[in-house]
C-alpha cells in the first residue's frame, strides 16, 4: 500500500528514512523533531526529497531517479493536520465539498450523507470555521479529506490540540472511519495509547531515521521505545482477545497466555484482538503468585531486564508467558530485596481500576490515575 | 435662506460627474494591477524587487506636480509614449478626463498596493497547502483561497485609491490642465472659483459635496470591511 524511501535535508535536519506497510493504519511514531511531520509533507507532496521513492496504492509519486514528482493536487492524498486548517470564508458545508468538487463525479466515492452521520456534523453544516470548537473543527477536517476520496489519509497529530473528553470522541470517530470507509491511513502520534488503538503497524522515528517498525506490542516492548520522558509516561502494550464480559460486575475479560486481564467496563466483542495500554507505574511485582489479594490481574513471567540508574527508581522488564512484555516501574531498594535479576520467575499484578476502556483510548489522566492506587515500586 | 443657495449649477454638477468618473476609472483600473503587484511584492522573490517597490511608491513622496509633469513628458501628445500611442493606438491621454484618469491612477497606486500586499502576506499559506492537496491546482487556490482571504485588502486599498482620486489636483492640473467639462474635477473647480470674484458661493456648495462623498466613501468601506472581516473570523 505505501513504500517509502526518501532523503531530505532541510537545514540542520536530516530524514533518512525507509519503510513499507500494507496495513490498513501504519503510525508514525516518535517525539517532535523526529521528522513524522517531515514524512507526511514529503508523502503529501508539500515537500520535495533529495531523492528516493514514494508510492502509494502502486503508483509511484516520487521517484527522483527517474524524475518523477506528482503534483500535490494530483496525488488524491488527504490530509488531516493539528490544526485543523478548514477555510475561514467558508462553510462547512463548502469545506466538505471543497475537495469533493475536484475530485470529479467518477471519483466520488465516498458518499456526503455517510461522512456526515458518522462524524456527527450535519447540524454544523452552514456555519462558519470561526463559530466551532475544536472538536467540531477536527471532525469537520477529518470529513473534508475523507469526501476528497483519498487513496491515502494522512493523520499529522490530530488529536494533539484537543483536550481528554474531545480526544475520545474524535478517536472512536477515527476508528469507525477506519472500518467503515476502509481508506488506508498513515497516522502520526507521539502517544502511545492512540498508536496502540489505531494501527497495526508502528513505525518509529528519532533523529530522522527509522529506529524501529513493526507491530504495537512489539515495538513498544522492552527498552526499544522509552514511550513516554519520565516515570509516569512510560507504558507497554499488550495484545489479547477479548473472552467475555461479566455483566453482573461490569468486567470485561481479556485472553492472555500469561493470565486473565480483567478490565472495568465494556471493551467490545467476544473474540475481537485489542491493544491494552498499560503504564509501568501500573504494574506491581511478586515472587510467589499472590494469595488474599483484591488485584485481580496476575500475569505469569520472567525478568527480562533491569534499567537503574544511581536514582531510587528501577524499571523492570518483565517477558510475559506467551508473548508480548511488560514494563514495572518499581524502587531498587525492591529490586534488591526480591533479589530479582534477568530469568527470576515473576507475576506481574496490574489493578484492574488501573484498566478501564481508557486503556484502549487516549488518556490523560495517566499520572492522576497511578497515584490514585499507589503501587508505585 | 434662498434654496438656490443649495442648487448645483450645471457646471458644478458637470464638475461633480467628472469627478466620480474620473475617480471610478481610476480605482478600476488600479485594482488588477495593484492586486499583481501587492502579490509580487508579498510572493514573489525576484531580481529588482527593491526597486520596483520604490518605484510603486514615488509618487507618494514626489511633489504632486513633478509627477504630473513626468506623465506630461512620458504621455503627452509630443511625448515619447504619447506619441506612439496617439499615432499607432488612436489612445490620447492629454487634454482629456482618461488623462486626468491615470493620473489620479498613479497617484492612489501606491496607497493601494499597500493594504493589498498586507492582506496576501497575512494569510496563512497552509490554507493553500491545504487546498492544494484536497485537489486544487495553483490558479484554483488563487481564486478560491488567496483572492477570498484577501478581500479585505482589496477593499481598503480601493477606498483609498478612490479616496486619493476624488482629491487629486497637483498631478491632474500638470498633465491635463483645468478644462471645464473634460478635465475639470471638484477640486479644480473649487480652486478656479477661489480665484475668481464673488466665486465662494459656488465653491462651498462644491466643498459640501465633496465632503458628502468622503463621508459616504468612507462609512461603505466601514460596512463592507466590518462584514468582510466577520466573515473571515479566525479561529480565536
Amino acid at each position: 500500500m505505501i513504500r517509502f524511501n526518501a532523503t531530505i535535508a532541510l537545514g540542520a535536519f536530516q530524514l533518512d528514512a525507509a519503510f513499507e506497510s500494507d496495513a490498513g493504519v501504519v503510525a508514525l511514531f516518535g517525539r517532535s523533531g523526529a521528522g513524522k511531520s517531515v514524512t507526511i509533507a514529503l508523502i503529501a507532496g508539500l515537500l520535495r526529497p533529495d531523492r528516493g521513492v514514494i508510492a502509494v496504492d502502486g503508483r509511484v509519486l516520487v521517484d527522483t531517479e527517474k524524475n518523477i514528482f506528482v503534483p500535490k493536487h494530483m496525488r488524491r492524498i488527504g490530509v488531516v493536520y493539528q490544526d485543523a486548517r478548514l477555510f475561514p470564508h467558508l462553510t462547512v458545508r463548502q469545506n466538505l465539498m471543497f475537495g469533493r468538487w475536484f475530485a470529479g463525479k467518477a471519483e466520488q466515492e465516498v458518499d456526503f450523507g455517510a461522512v456526515v452521520e458518522t462524524l456527527g456534523i450535519g447540524h454544523l453544516l452552514s456555519r462558519r470555521p470561526g463559530r466551532l470548537s475544536g472538536g467540531e473543527r477536527q471532525r469537520v477536517a477529518i470529513g473534508r479529506a475523507l469526501l476528497s476520496s483519498p487513496r491515502l489519509l494522512l493523520m499529522d497529530e490530530p488529536l494533539a490540540a484537543l483536550d481528554d473528553a474531545r480526544k475520545r470522541e474524535v478517536l472512536s470517530l477515527i476508528e469507525r472511519l477506519r472500518d467503515a470507509f476502509k481508506v488506508p491511513i498513515v497516522y502520526v502520534s507521539h502517544a502511545v495509547d492512540e498508536v496502540a488503538r489505531l494501527a497495526s503497524r508502528v513505525v518509529v522515528l528519532d533523529g530522522g531515521r527509522v529506529v524501529a517498525i513493526g507491530p504495537a506490542d512489539e515495538v513498544f516492548g522492552p527498552s526499544k521505545v522509552h514511550a513516554g520522558e519520565d516515570r509516569f509516561g512510560r507504558s507497554s502494550v499488550l495484545t489479547g482477545r477479548i473472552a467475555g464480559m461479566h455483566r453482573r460486575y461490569g468486567l470485561t475479560e481479556i485472553e492472555h497466555p500469561s493470565g486473565a486481564i480483567w478490565l472495568a467496563g465494556p471493551a467490545g466483542a467476544v473474540g475481537r484482538e485489542v491493544h491494552i495500554v498499560i503504564r509501568a507505574t501500573d504494574v506491581t511485582l511478586a515472587i510467589t503468585r499472590p494469595q488474599d489479594i483484591s488485584v485481580r490481574t496476575i500475569l505469569a513471567g520472567t525478568v527480562g531486564g533491569i534499567e537503574t540508574d544511581n536514582g531510587p527508581l528501577a524499571a523492570v522488564t518483565v517477558n510475559l508467558k506467551g508473548h508480548g512484555h511488560l514494563v514495572a516501574m518499581t524502587t531498587r531498594m525492591a529490586v534488591d530485596e526480591l533479589a530479582l535479576t534477568r530469568g527470576t520467575p515473576v507475576f506481574a499484578l496490574i489493578k484492574t481500576v488501573a484498566l478501564d476502556e481508557r486503556s484502549m483510548a487516549p488518556s490523560g489522566e495517566g499520572a492522576g490515575g497511578a497515584h490514585d492506587n499507589g503501587e508505585r515500586g | 435662506m434662498d434654496a438656490a443657495v443649495f442648487e448645483l449649477s450645471s457646471e458644478e454638477w458637470t464638475a461633480v460627474r467628472l469627478s466620480l468618473q474620473i475617480a471610478l476609472t481610476a480605482t478600476a483600473f488600479s485594482l488588477p494591477i495593484g492586486l499583481l503587484a501587492g502579490y509580487a511584492l508579498a510572493r514573489w522573490r525576484f531580481p529588482g524587487k527593491v526597486l520596483l517597490d520604490g518605484i510603486i511608491h514615488l509618487p507618494l513622496v514626489l511633489p504632486p506636480v513633478v509627477t504630473g509633469y513626468i506623465l506630461l513628458v512620458l504621455l503627452g501628445r509630443h511625448g515619447v509614449l504619447g506619441a506612439f500611442l496617439a499615432d499607432h493606438l488612436g489612445i490620447v491621454f492629454s487634454f482629456r478626463w482618461t488623462g486626468a484618469a491615470l493620473a489620479c491612477g498613479v497617484m492612489g497606486f501606491p496607497l493601494m498596493v499597500r493594504p493589498i500586499r498586507l492582506s496576501i502576506e497575512a494569510i496563512d499559506r497552509r490554507l493553500e497547502d491545504a487546498a492544494g492537496t484536497l485537489g486544487a491546482s495553483g490558479p484554483w487556490i488563487f481564486v478560491l483561497v488567496t483572492l477570498p482571504l484577501a478581500v479585505p485588502g482589496l477593499l481598503v486599498g480601493s477606498i483609498l485609491c478612490f479616496a486619493k482620486a476624488l482629491g487629486e489636483f497637483g498631478a491632474t492640473i500638470t498633465f491635463v490642465s483645468n478644462i471645464p467639462g473634460e478635465t475639470q474635477t471638484i477640486s479644480a473647480a473649487i480652486y478656479t472659483y477661489t480665484q475668481v470674484p464673488g466665486g465662494d458661493a459656488n465653491a462651498w456648495r462644491l466643498t459640501a459635496v465633496a465632503i458628502i462623498i468622503a463621508l459616504g466613501a468612507l462609512v461603505a468601506s466601514e460596512i463592507v470591511q466590518r462584514k468582510a472581516s466577520r466573515r473571515l473570523a479566525q479561529f480565536e
